[in-house]
């Protein structure tokens, strides 16, 4: 067994590079989906690692609610994506640039 | 009594909102006739409310009859004063009102703004009624101001003529001038006195003297005098006196029959009678008194000898009244309050009665106005010949004409004033009467006599005027000959005038003149021994002269002066200083104002300032808001992670 | 021994397939990398005596949603030359985030965390120990209201999905049952007269 704080460690690790691969493939939404895929990942490392530490399970329920509301997302907004695509032919975030007044 | 005072108000009003709103469905005979039967009633019950004040001795009736606003212990009412000094008006403001209403009817005749001019006339004695009944400040401002916007009206009745136009808002603008003197007065009385009601204030005007005002730098004056020359400053605008008088002349653009009503015999004495009504408080300023008598000497001579210079008929008539205007506010400057108001009453008439007869004049010439175009218009029109005649002897004061009394109680009381200043005005008003003689013989002999110097055409139209325009002639000129006469007695020297006029015992110039007088005809034979006959008779004898006998001489010594006329011709410059002194100055800095400081400061620095400012603003902050979702998901990592690292370091 | 082993073997191929996510050119195979992310993930969870979620993991997320995304990526006739543009643009930016979001972290970890519980290693789990039954005891009782909810936030989300990508296609023969119970003769039959023919 190792300590705690590794698998902390490892997870901070994690969450950044998928901060770093949010910045780098800033125009692919796909991607930038994935890259969520990978924080939430991280995040649920640290509640698990936490919930082993303090030996309390309500951090796997968490955990557990954690990852249906990411599949929940994941569905949507893949949903969203062909939606989009749909309409613009492109998912070239670049495109997207309707928010701006 | 509180019902005949309303009655005698209200009846013109109502008429003129008759006239003026339903003028298209009552006509032009419906117009006239019920404006004049509202000034008629006017005039009847002003004659029996004089019977009683002066006959029967009636009490002094002064009552609030409706209280308007009431503001802290400030109370604004709607009240009448009816005592000898408003009666007087009101009898004198309704008869010529009611001359006139009749005369304009044959003057207006192929008007097409029939029923308008009735209606403004009418409106305009309501307003001078309310003038002169009034108990209060509040009131007589009202009156002040309405008989201004009445005269502004009717100086520009004909409305497509520029040059009406341009005196109607010479005459306005002149005015708001005197009226913020006047404005700025009521304010002092009212800060000072604590009230609006002329007998409370009266009563108060020994405090006032003693009271102090710091104006600027460390002259302390008193308050009364600072007060009694604010309100000065309005008298001076309605009743054209130097420097404001340069509207009066150009009014006469507007027809004639106001010219007759308005500008000579009622609305320009309104400052006369304001004066004569304040006489409690003008009487302990020593100094207020003396700055108008300075100022009315001299509208009255200098505003004379412009009556030489001038051509058209209706201007010199115009000046002559400046000049007496002048002359009733030296008598007022002499505390001899009832000397201005007795001249006040025989000017009215005869110089309607002059006006009302260039008037026939103008109608008989078609509208010509200018004396060279005239002469020998005597056996055209006799009756307009014999009453102008009668009115210019009125007028230059020859002994017997009601002129004659009034002005020449006036002169001897400002010779015996004591006041700074008083020398000089006796000077003025003694040359004044050679100079009113010489105008006024002058008009008369160009207008009556001499040859005709005006083509055929006009000689085959030229007849006597209607009776509508002959009959008030005449009735006016009964006035003019006899009410000197049989009046100069109980209103100068038998005290007719009562408590409405005081005067100090020190300043009773008045009392002075009374000693001599013994009856009419003894003042008639007084007459004879003052220089004043004599200098009038010797500018009668002048003008026949120059005028008559040797019509060349004028154009010899105009040559020879003609510095001197060119001055004269100017009007000493005084329009000439308003146009391009005044005006423009007050353009230039208008247009300093709105360039710099609406378009520059409010437009350009806080108006679109502000917005461009917001512009700039937005613009740099849009940068953030791309748009790109990206930019968005950065912002919020890289705050969180600068939160974070704050929070570190913090801890 | 064979726990930290394995751990550093794990976390390895975790963060190579955590860089193979971002860096791939091609979404496919950043999505076979988060495929290999998730299983080590799994990989480390049992490491915790995390057995459910790992397993959890795996089949939902491994089995349905990288499938999801997959399937995604296929379908779509994607430019991936214009999506790779000005790739090298945010690289510092990026890396310079991630990199102060590690040191910050360690630094919590690492400095503020000695003499903590952070350093202990957990003490293994008893014999008979089931992880499954622990959660499901807490799921299913204290925390059963959130659970309904999860249920239906799924249900919301398969119910949006499926609203936002259906679509109605022109000419499609369908049939209209309310349509056709509801007709009535009138609009169906019309009864024409005409004079019978003569010869």
């Amino acid at each position: 067994m190792v300590p705690v704080s590794y698998y902390l460690l490892l997870a901070a690790v994690l969450f950044a590079l998928a901060v770093a691969g949010i910045f780098i493939n800033r125009r692919n939404v796909i991607l930038l989906l994935m890259c969520i895929e990978l924080m939430l990942l991280a995040v649920n490392f640290n509640f698990i690692a936490f919930s082993r530490m303090l030996d309390d399970v309500t951090g796997q329920v968490f955990v557990f609610f954690i990852l249906t509301v990411a599949a929940a997302e994941a569905a949507i907004g893949l949903a969203i994506l062909v939606v989009l695509f749909r309409s613009r032919r492109s998912i070239n975030v670049d495109d997207l640039d309707t928010l701006k007044g | 009594m509180e019902n005949i005072y309303l009655s005698i108000v209200l009846a013109p009003l109502i008429a003129a909102i008759v006239a003026g709103l339903f003028g298209r469905q009552i006509g032009r005979a419906g117009a006239h006739t019920i404006t004049i039967l509202g000034v008629g009633v006017a005039f009847v019950l002003s004659v029996l409310v004089a019977k009683d004040v002066f006959i029967d001795g009636a009490e002094v009736f002064n009552q609030a009859i409706y209280t308007w606003a009431v503001v802290g212990d400030l109370t604004m009412e709607i009240g009448f004063l009816i005592d000898p000094l408003s009666a007087l008006m009101m009898v004198v403001v309704t008869f010529v009102s009611l001359m006139v209403h009749v005369y304009t009817i044959g003057y207006m005749h192929d008007d097409p703004g029939y029923q308008r001019f009735f209606s403004y006339i009418s409106l305009f004695t309501f307003a001078m009624l309310m003038l002169v009944m009034s108990n209060n400040f509040l009131q007589l401002f009202f009156g002040w101001e309405a008989v201004g916007l009445v005269s502004y009206l009717l100086i520009g009745f004909w409305y497509r003529k520029p040059t009406a136009i341009f005196a109607n808002f010479k005459a306005f603008v002149v005015n708001r001038v005197g009226d913020f003197g006047f404005l700025l007065g009521i304010g002092a009385v009212l800060m000072y006195a604590g009230s609006l009601d002329y007998v409370t204030v009266f009563g108060q005007a020994e405090q006032m003297q003693a009271q102090s005002v710091n104006i600027w730098g460390e002259a302390q004056w008193s308050a009364l005098t600072l007060t009694c020359i604010l309100l000065f400053i309005g008298a001076m605008g309605k009743s054209a006196q130097v420097p404001l008088h340069v509207w009066l002349p150009d009014s006469m653009e507007g027809p004639t029959p106001i010219s007759a009503l308005i500008h000579a015999a009622t609305m320009v004495t309104a400052g006369i009678f304001m004066v004569a009504r304040m006489s409690p408080l003008f009487e302990f300023s020593t100094a207020a008194l003396s700055f108008v008598l300075v100022i009315g000497a001299t509208t009255a001579f200098f505003m004379g000898l412009l009556g030489l210079v001038q051509h058209d008929i209706k201007r010199v008539v115009a000046y002559s009244t400046l000049s007496q205007l002048g002359y009733m506010t030296v008598a007022l400057g002499a505390s001899a309050y009832a000397a201005g108001m007795f001249h006040l009453m025989t000017h009215a008439f005869f110089k309607a009665l002059l006006f009302l007869a260039a008037g026939s004049v103008i109608i008989g010439m078609h509208h010509v106005q200018d004396m060279r175009k005239m002469g020998g218009l005597r056996k055209y029109m006799p009756i307009t010949y014999w009453t102008s005649l009668v009115g210019t002897l009125a007028l230059i004061g020859f002994p017997g004409f009601s002129g004659y009394f009034s002005k020449d109680a006036l002169i001897e009381a400002v010779h015996a004033a004591e006041l700074p200043g008083a020398t000089y005005a006796y000077w003025c008003v003694l040359l004044g009467v050679f100079v009113t003689a010489l105008y006024s013989f002058r008009l008369f002999f160009l207008v009556f006599h001499g040859k005709e110097r005006f083509d055929a055409h006009t000689r085959e139209h030229l007849h006597e005027s209607p009776w509508v325009v002959t009959v008030p002639l005449i009735l006016l000129a009964i006035p003019s000959v006899a009410i000197g006469w049989v009046t100069i007695g109980p209103l100068l020297f038998g005290g007719a005038f009562g408590t409405s006029i005081f005067v100090l015992p020190q300043s009773d110039t008045l009392a002075v003149v009374a000693e001599h007088f013994t009856s009419p005809a003894g003042f008639v034979a007084h007459g004879f021994m003052t220089p004043a006959l004599y200098l009038a008779l010797a500018g009668g004898v002048a003008a026949w002269y120059l005028y008559l006998k040797r019509p060349d001489i004028p154009a010899q010594l105009q040559d020879r002066f003609h510095r001197l006329h060119a001055v004269l011709e100017n009007k000493y410059f005084f329009d000439a200083f308003n146009e391009q002194v005044l005006a423009r100055g007050s353009r230039f800095f208008g247009g300093a104002l709105w360039r710099g400081g609406d378009q520059g400061i409010i437009d350009g620095v806080l108006v679109n300032g502000s917005a461009k400012a917001v512009g700039w603003i937005a613009g740099i902050s849009r940068r953030l808001q791309s748009g790109y979702l990206y930019h968005y998901a950065f912002t919020m990592v890289i705050g969180l992670s600068l939160v974070l690292g704050w929070l570190l370091i913090r801890a | 021994m064979i726990g930290h082993v394995l751990f550093f073997a794990f976390a390895t191929v975790l963060i190579a397939a955590a860089v193979g996510v971002i860096t791939s050119r091609n979404p496919v195979h950043s999505a076979i990398y988060l495929v290999l992310a998730f299983f080590t993930s799994a990989g480390l969870w049992l490491l915790l005596e995390a057995e459910f979620l790992a397993i959890v993991l795996v089949l939902v997320y491994v089995g349905a949603v990288m499938v999801l995304f997959l399937f995604v990526v296929m379908m779509l006739d994607i430019n991936l030359a214009k999506l790779r543009e000005g790739f090298t643009a945010y690289v510092p930016l990026g890396l310079g985030v991630a990199l102060l979001i590690v040191i910050q972290v360690a630094h919590v970890v690492w400095f503020r965390g000695q003499d903590t519980a952070l350093m202990d290693t957990p003490e293994p789990r008893p014999e008979g120990y089931s992880n499954t039954r622990e959660l499901g005891s807490v799921l299913y009782t204290e925390h059963v209201y959130a659970f309904e909810l999860a249920a239906v936030i799924l249900l919301v989300a398969i119910v949006a999905a499926i609203t936002l990508t259906m679509r109605k296609r022109p000419g499609l023969k369908v049939q209209d049952i309310a349509r056709q119970v509801a007709v009535r003769r009138e609009d169906r039959v019309r009864i024409v007269k005409m004079d019978a023919e003569k010869d």
